[in-house]
């Protein structure tokens, strides 16, 4: 009985080591991006005692981050729509029909990853211009679907793989086409893993920092927004904006996870 | 209720023939049994017939109707998967409904005809709840509601009671030939369960590496199978077979091996020596009847099924295996001696197995 109490104790310590050593930053993120100038420079307190708001109203509206972060939701936004419209019929065919090629497909899809953003980022930036569609929203919208669309591509062909296709059959047999059956019946089984790889296009595109800095100077997404503004103001600024980043992605994550873990094909039930 | 008619349908993937040329006629709300061991390519055809594959070659009609180009939703069956495919995220009276839900019925007309099924299926108490919370009998139950809702002018069922424990296994196999007798459907059901096949079906069309070998009754494919595999599939435990010659002794033709010599009745028509002998383990007898061969051997293994009982005997041309009805006493090692019913023995030539006896 004391052996198990000891491992007991053991696993609680080593849990909450971990969970300390991941929480830590966060935490004093959170701290220091409500803190008052004052107190955030003052050596003798290590957690400030007075908080404001103060920070957040000058980021948001002084330094634009109200308008970026607009920005950066539109971008998502159009970046789930596009990536999803060619991504899903895509991750449908790839996981339903058999055809010549389909594993040089699959490959081909997950070598465009092979080339870091920040190579692309330059050339990119340099036919936005000649088709006159740089510094918008599109253009970062168009490399943001770039570099999400295969993951898209491959999930979601994951995801419809593990819906059976007995199940489609079956809506074929009782009297739905082709079309159909897939909005019908296949759609709505699949869409918590959907559900799930949509988030997980947002996050990426709601965190990417390079390709948005370089392709926009006035329409500026969130992160690069923050990157040209709050990283050459003081320290607290820092921590709000670090604060205005994590937080969407967290609370994402928090009602998400359910999925997230579905998306890999591992069931919490 | 429609006659169906198959014509020569094939059914190639890439270089492999699944279906090879089968023609079959089923009569108007006859239930006939596709069987076969797996890979035989009789759920392919079940597949062609329901519209889900192509056939490659061939016509399939439902009356004079040609439906061999049609979609699935254009031939008016219903299916039994399997795995079911009861639709996990609706509830099981919107699972029942499906089918008369797509073709717009109102919903009155609906709601009589869900409750009609799930009587039929005795799941009414069932119907507000979704699949997950089923038992996978009644999950299989919901699935023949679903496909009788409609009232298809043909039902396939693939493998339907594969995945049932034994004990439910063996009640619905009645209820559903009960069921298919009440509707008087047309009714195409796959299986490689001989058991199914001979209780369930009015005729039973035995399918090997996608070519049909005989078709009929399960009378007739027991006592007269065509060929060595049908009359080595049908029949547990499997029918025995000992490698023979035919010789003429007197006027009387005689299959001959070592140890063992059985008169063959007249007119037979034999053309060469090299024949298989085909006798059923309950054709053999451990007490002597009028018209039969005396063989013996010693006992080398028994299973006491108490219901009858069977022993493997090793004898000079080979193991035999015998079916005794009830418990029968007897020990490993023991010498016997066996009965062989003249009357009951099967030949096939040995080079093309086919059933001349």
């Amino acid at each position: 009985m004391d052996k198990e109490k000891i491992k007991s104790l053991l696993t609680f310590l080593i849990a909450g080591m971990i969970s300390l050593w991941f929480l830590t930053p966060i935490i004093f993120i959170t701290l220091s991006a409500f803190a008052t100038s004052k107190d955030y420079y003052n050596p003798n307190y290590i957690i400030p005692r007075h908080y404001t708001f103060s920070h957040f109203y000058k980021l948001f509206f002084t330094l634009s981050a109200g308008h970026a972060t607009l920005i950066s939701l539109s971008v998502a936004a159009l970046t789930i729509l596009l990536s999803f419209l060619l991504g899903v019929p895509a991750g449908y065919a790839l996981s339903r029909y058999k055809f010549k090629g389909k594993n040089t497909l699959k490959l081909t899809v997950l070598s465009t990853r092979m080339f870091p953003l920040m190579i692309l980022a330059i050339p990119l930036l340099i036919i936005f211009m000649q088709i006159g569609i740089s510094d918008t929203l599109w253009g970062i919208v168009l490399a943001h679907t770039t570099m999400v669309l295969p993951f898209v591509i491959l999930i979601t062909s994951s995801i419809f793989a593990g819906v059976d296709i007995a199940f489609e059959e079956a809506a074929l047999i009782f009297g739905l086409s082709r079309s159909k059956a897939f909005f019908k019946i296949t759609l709505p089984l699949a869409l918590p893993g959907l559900a799930a790889s949509a988030i997980f296009a947002f996050i990426m595109s709601w965190n990417e920092v390079f390709v948005a800095s370089i392709l926009t100077l006035q329409n500026r997404t969130l992160p690069a927004q923050i990157l040209s503004t709050a990283m050459d103001s003081p320290d607290y600024y820092k921590f709000t904006a670090g604060f205005i980043m994590a937080v969407p992605a967290l609370v994402f994550i928090f009602f998400a996870r359910r999925y997230l873990v579905s998306l890999w094909g591992i069931s919490l039930k | 209720m429609v006659k169906v008619t198959l014509q020569e349908v094939t059914k190639r993937f890439g270089k492999t023939t699944a279906v090879n040329r089968i023609s079959v006629e089923i009569e108007k709300g006859e239930f006939i049994v596709l069987l076969g061991p797996s890979g035989c390519g009789k759920t392919t055809l079940l597949r062609c017939i329901s519209g889900l594959e192509k056939v490659t070659e061939g016509r399939i009609l439902f009356n004079e109707g040609d439906v061999t180009n049609l979609p699935p939703k254009d031939r008016n069956i219903s299916m039994v998967f399997q795995n079911y495919a009861v639709w996990p995220h609706l509830k099981v009276k919107d699972n029942i409904g499906f089918p008369l839900k797509i073709k717009k019925k109102p919903t009155q007309e609906i709601e009589t005809k869900v409750k009609w099924a799930s009587e039929m299926l005795g799941i009414t108490e069932l119907l507000d709840r979704y699949p997950h919370q089923l038992s996978g009998g009644q999950r299989q139950r919901v699935a023949v509601a679903r496909a009788i809702v409609m009232e298809p002018e043909v039902l396939l069922m693939d493998e339907p009671l594969s995945n049932l424990d034994a004990l439910l296994r063996v009640k619905m196999r009645s209820e559903i030939k009960k069921l298919q007798e009440s509707l008087k459907v047309t009714t195409i059901y796959v299986t490689h369960d001989q058991v199914e096949a001979m209780t369930m079906g009015d005729r039973i069309a035995v399918l090997k590496d996608g070519k049909l070998q005989q078709i009929g009754g399960s009378n007739e494919i027991y006592h007269k199978p065509t060929n060595l595999f049908v009359a080595g599939f049908i029949g547990s435990p499997q029918m025995n077979f000992i490698n023979v010659e035919v010789k003429e002794e007197e006027n009387i033709l005689i299959v001959a091996t070592s140890g063992l010599e059985i008169p063959l009745p007249p007119a037979i028509p034999i053309k060469k020596s090299e024949y298989i002998l085909g006798i059923r383990p309950e054709d053999i007898h451990i007490k002597e009847l009028p018209n039969s061969t005396r063989v013996t051997g010693e006992i080398y293994f028994v299973e006491a099924l108490r219901s009858d009982t069977v022993l493997h005997v090793n004898t000079d041309f080979g193991k035999l295996v015998v079916k005794i009805p009830g418990d029968f006493d007897a020990k490993e090692g023991e010498n016997i001696s066996l009965y062989i019913d003249n009357s009951k023995i099967h030949l096939f030539e040995k080079e093309s197995e086919l059933s001349i006896l």
